[in-house]
């Protein structure tokens, strides 16, 4: 293939996994955002993480992948805009470690801390680092807007950048949650998603947006100069090439095999507000799950969207 | 270059690699180690081999977890703090990285997250299939890792490149069968294999010796992990040192200094310093001595009293009575846990310390590697960082240790949740739930009892 043909092929697959990361991962790192005002109570908590943990594994790592892709296809301006963006990197990073920590601290069973309903540990860390990469991420992509990819944008723009994607991913996260929840969380997304949209439609506004947003600052790259030579880029680029429909394909399966809404009939403690358990199948008068922080994952059909 | 970035750097690159590896050298060893025992399960339908798939398996998911983690930092590590690797080597370094994400690390952490997720909602033999997958590619990420940094102390298949364009100005791709087949990189694969099997070997063997020395309810459950470590420790020793044994005589063509100042062979040192010194020009040559050799005793004096260990520990393992009532060998055998780790570490400090001068034995020097950051952005980077990985290693052993401890009852791996009431309810009575609080510390103690309950556990949680 000749070099103008494979280096677009890079830098579309550039764009392709850091727009997938960023539809994919910011419906979960949307909803940590927001998980403080959706979800109610550590019961509630649970039931929004649960509702994004079996995902996000799977899609954090199209940030991996783009980053890989950036290394092996655009090295030099990589190691550019990296070095220039250290400074927007390292609070992205240190928030992705720190989201990351919190729902693992969850799903390993964790957290208790606010049995008065205050936030626990974990759930400061999936809302605080949640934030941080939302605002990193949108720092990063005024320096990329602003076409200086050697250093990171400042001043007023910057900031506004910031914080219009951060609000962008707290809006695509309200969407994610207006559907994938149920009961509290579910009700308090849908007020704040568009009514008149309908959560699907909400939901493909903001996929679009974020799809379209990290392309347009990267088409302000270099890229084309900056594309490593044919010997590697040759083998590199049909490699990937070959093995995307494959990574594509365990992504559809991933996304297939967990579209049930978590679910639990009773919250924990009684005096709280009743977790809504509208539209379950599940015969009422179960026994109650084994103990208090189990999340029931159950067929959930009847609750139809829009 | 400011000489203080430079030390920043190589500090935050040393701490980190080293806090990554610790996850990585479990996450290695236990995945094959899991995976046969899952393949065992499937096969013998026995109800104590799928308990000790879902109780190695949750310990598994949470050190590969935290691996991941400090992983994705390492990955952006290059491009922020050694750009001028990138620089010179161009898409001959990048290109490994590229393939190890994408084939290795995207489809790892998709099959992960549908292993962990998916037990009952696949077929016995899909789910089995799925850890395979996980722990394939955790070696063919290795793999490729290993080739980035083969090249690093071995560069082959290579040739000087002219133009500077994209292609980095100073290396270029020759043959990628070099890079691919470099010895430096399958030898380094083969002795990790060895080296991560051993820690999880031991690590099982240290876990299991906890609980029968505790008399654990579990006692055949535990009887079983303990042999599979001791067991495999001594294969995997011999693997070690084989691979080791071939490296080190490798060393002479590859990397003479590392060697000469191994063995402490001063005149040879003196010879290799002057002969680089004419070849490169003036400068220093040779490695610390202290990290290189001190690397090298350590990672050496390990292996021998692990294999002092270990060999009587087979003969030990073969008898019932010792295995359930040999205390002091108990204590032993947890005594050990930590060693291989020592030794990991020590291992990769020989290695890259070795190295130095160089970042690329031979062509590129660290000091010109190392981005132009400023010092204040350096430190802010290693604080940063440095705690953060301090953190996740204190919470991943702390995690590791209470999951650990607190047996194999009440695993929140594979849970059903098809049978959500009725598989929790007969089986973990026992215990107290329903009174809304926090089940981690009442599973302790209570958990153990319920063993019995068997196949039918409810649902992961949260
Ligand atoms: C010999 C093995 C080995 C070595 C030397 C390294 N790693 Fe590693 N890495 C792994 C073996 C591994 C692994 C076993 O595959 C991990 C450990 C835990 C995990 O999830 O995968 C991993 C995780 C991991 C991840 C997260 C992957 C994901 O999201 O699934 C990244 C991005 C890196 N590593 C990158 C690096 C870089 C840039 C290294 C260069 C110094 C490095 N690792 C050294
Ligand atoms: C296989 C992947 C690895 C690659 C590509 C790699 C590459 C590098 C690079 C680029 C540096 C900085 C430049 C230099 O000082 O030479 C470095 C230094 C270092 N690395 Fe590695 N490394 C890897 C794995 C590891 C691991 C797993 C450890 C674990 C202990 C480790 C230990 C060190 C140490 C101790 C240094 C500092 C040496 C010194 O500056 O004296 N490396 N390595
Ligand atoms: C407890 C057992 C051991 C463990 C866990 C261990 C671990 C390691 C690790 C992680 C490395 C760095 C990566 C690599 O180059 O492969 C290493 C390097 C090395 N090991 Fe070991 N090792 C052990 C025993 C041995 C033994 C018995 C020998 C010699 C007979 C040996 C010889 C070497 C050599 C020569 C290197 C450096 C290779 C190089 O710099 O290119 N190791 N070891």
């Amino acid at each position: 293939m000749p070099q103008t043909v494979l280096e677009t092929l890079a830098a579309g697959l550039l764009g392709f996994f850091t727009a997938g990361w960023s539809v994919l991962a910011g419906a979960d790192l949307g909803l940590g955002m927001v998980l403080p005002y959706l979800a109610r109570g550590p019961h509630e908590r649970r039931l929004a993480v649960a509702a994004v943990v079996p995902f996000f594994l799977g899609s954090e790592v199209w940030l991996v992948a783009a980053a890989g892709v950036f290394t092996g296809c655009f090295t030099v301006l990589e190691g550019e805009l990296f070095q220039g963006h250290a400074m927007v990197l390292i609070p992205l990073l240190a928030g992705w470690m720190l989201r990351d920590t919190g729902l693992w601290w969850h799903v390993n069973g964790q957290p208790r801390g606010g049995r008065r309903g205050g936030l626990a540990l974990g759930d400061w860390l999936v809302t605080g680092g949640s934030w941080a990469v939302a605002l990193s991420w949108g720092w990063l992509l005024a320096g990329l807007f602003a076409g200086t990819p050697g250093h990171a944008a400042g001043g007023f723009p910057a900031a506004l950048t910031a914080l219009g994607v951060a609000a962008l991913f707290a809006a695509h996260g309200l969407a994610f949650g207006a559907l994938r929840l149920t009961g509290g969380p579910r009700e308090r997304a849908r007020r704040l998603t568009v009514r008149a949209l309908g959560p699907r439609r909400a939901l493909a506004v903001t996929g679009l947006a974020m799809a379209v947003l990290p392309p347009a600052a990267g088409a302000r790259l270099p890229l084309a100069e900056s594309a490593v030579t044919e010997p590697v880029l040759g083998l590199l680029v049909p490699a990937l090439l070959a093995v995307l429909p494959l990574l594509l394909a365990a992504q559809v399966w991933m996304w297939r095999s967990f579209t049930r809404r978590p679910w639990r009939p009773v919250p924990p403690s009684a005096g709280g507000a009743p977790a809504s358990s509208a539209g379950s199948p599940a015969p009422a008068a179960d026994p109650p799950p084994p103990d208090d922080s189990t999340l029931v994952l159950r067929q959930d059909r009847k609750e139809g969207d829009s | 270059m400011d000489p203080q970035t430079l030390d920043l750097a190589r500090w935050q690159f040393a701490l980190t690699a080293a806090g990554h590896f610790l996850f990585v050298s479990l996450t290695l060893g236990l995945a094959p180690v899991l995976a046969c025992v899952q393949t065992w399960a499937v096969f013998s339908g026995a109800e104590v081999h799928g308990r000790m798939v879902r109780f190695w398996g949750l310990l598994y998911v949470v050190n590969y977890a935290v691996g991941i983690v400090t992983g994705i930092v390492m990955e952006f590590q290059f491009g922020m703090a050694w750009s001028g690797l990138g620089h010179y080597a161009g898409g001959l370094f990048g290109a490994s990285l590229a393939m190890e994400t994408v084939v290795a690390f995207f489809v790892e952490s998709t099959f992960l997250g549908l292993w962990i997720f998916g037990w009952n909602r696949f077929g016995k033999w899909v789910h089995l299939g799925l850890l395979w997958v996980v722990t394939l590619t955790a070696y063919v990420s290795a793999y490729w890792i290993l080739v980035t940094n083969g090249f690093l102390n071995n560069p082959v298949g290579y040739r000087s490149s002219s133009d500077g364009a994209g292609g980095g100005g100073g290396i270029e791709l020759d043959s990628s069968w070099a890079v691919l087949t470099n010895p430096s990189t399958l030898l380094a694969f083969f002795h990790i294999f060895g080296g991560a099997l051993l820690t999880a070997a031991v690590f099982m063997a240290g876990v299991s010796a906890y609980h029968l020395f505790k008399r654990s309810p579990a006692h055949e459950l535990f009887r079983k992990s303990l042999r599979i470590g001791v067991y495999l420790a001594v294969p995997a020793l011999f693997l070690t040192a084989a691979l080791g044994g071939v490296q080190l005589a490798s060393l002479a063509g590859v990397q003479p200094v590392k060697l000469a100042v191994f063995q402490g062979q001063e005149s040879e040192v003196a010879r290799l310093q002057a002969e680089s010194a004419a070849q490169f020009g003036a400068g220093d040559y040779v490695p610390s001595t202290a990290l290189t050799r001190g690397g090298a005793i350590v990672m050496l004096l390990v292996f021998a009293l692990l294999l002092h260990v270990c060999l009587p520990g087979a003969v030990l393992a073969a008898f019932s009575k010792a295995v359930h009532r040999f205390r002091a060998w108990h204590v032993v055998l947890m005594a050990l846990v930590p060693l291989p780790y020592v030794a990991m570490t020590a291992g990769w400090v020989f290695r890259e310390a070795g190295r130095q001068p160089w970042v690329i034995q031979g062509l590129l020097k660290t000091e010109d590697a190392v981005s132009q950051l400023s010092a204040g952005q350096m430190r802010t980077s290693l604080a940063v960082f440095g705690t953060l990985f301090a953190l996740l290693l204190v919470l991943n052993w702390w995690l590791l240790l209470r999951t650990a401890a607190r047996g194999p009852g009440d695993p929140l791996l594979g849970r059903d949740e098809r049978e959500p009431d009725g598989g929790g309810g007969d089986g973990h009575g026992g215990h107290g739930h329903g009174d809304g609080l926090g089940h981690g510390d009442g599973r302790g103690a209570g958990a153990a009892g319920g063993t019995g309950a068997g196949g039918q556990l409810p649902v992961w949680s949260l």
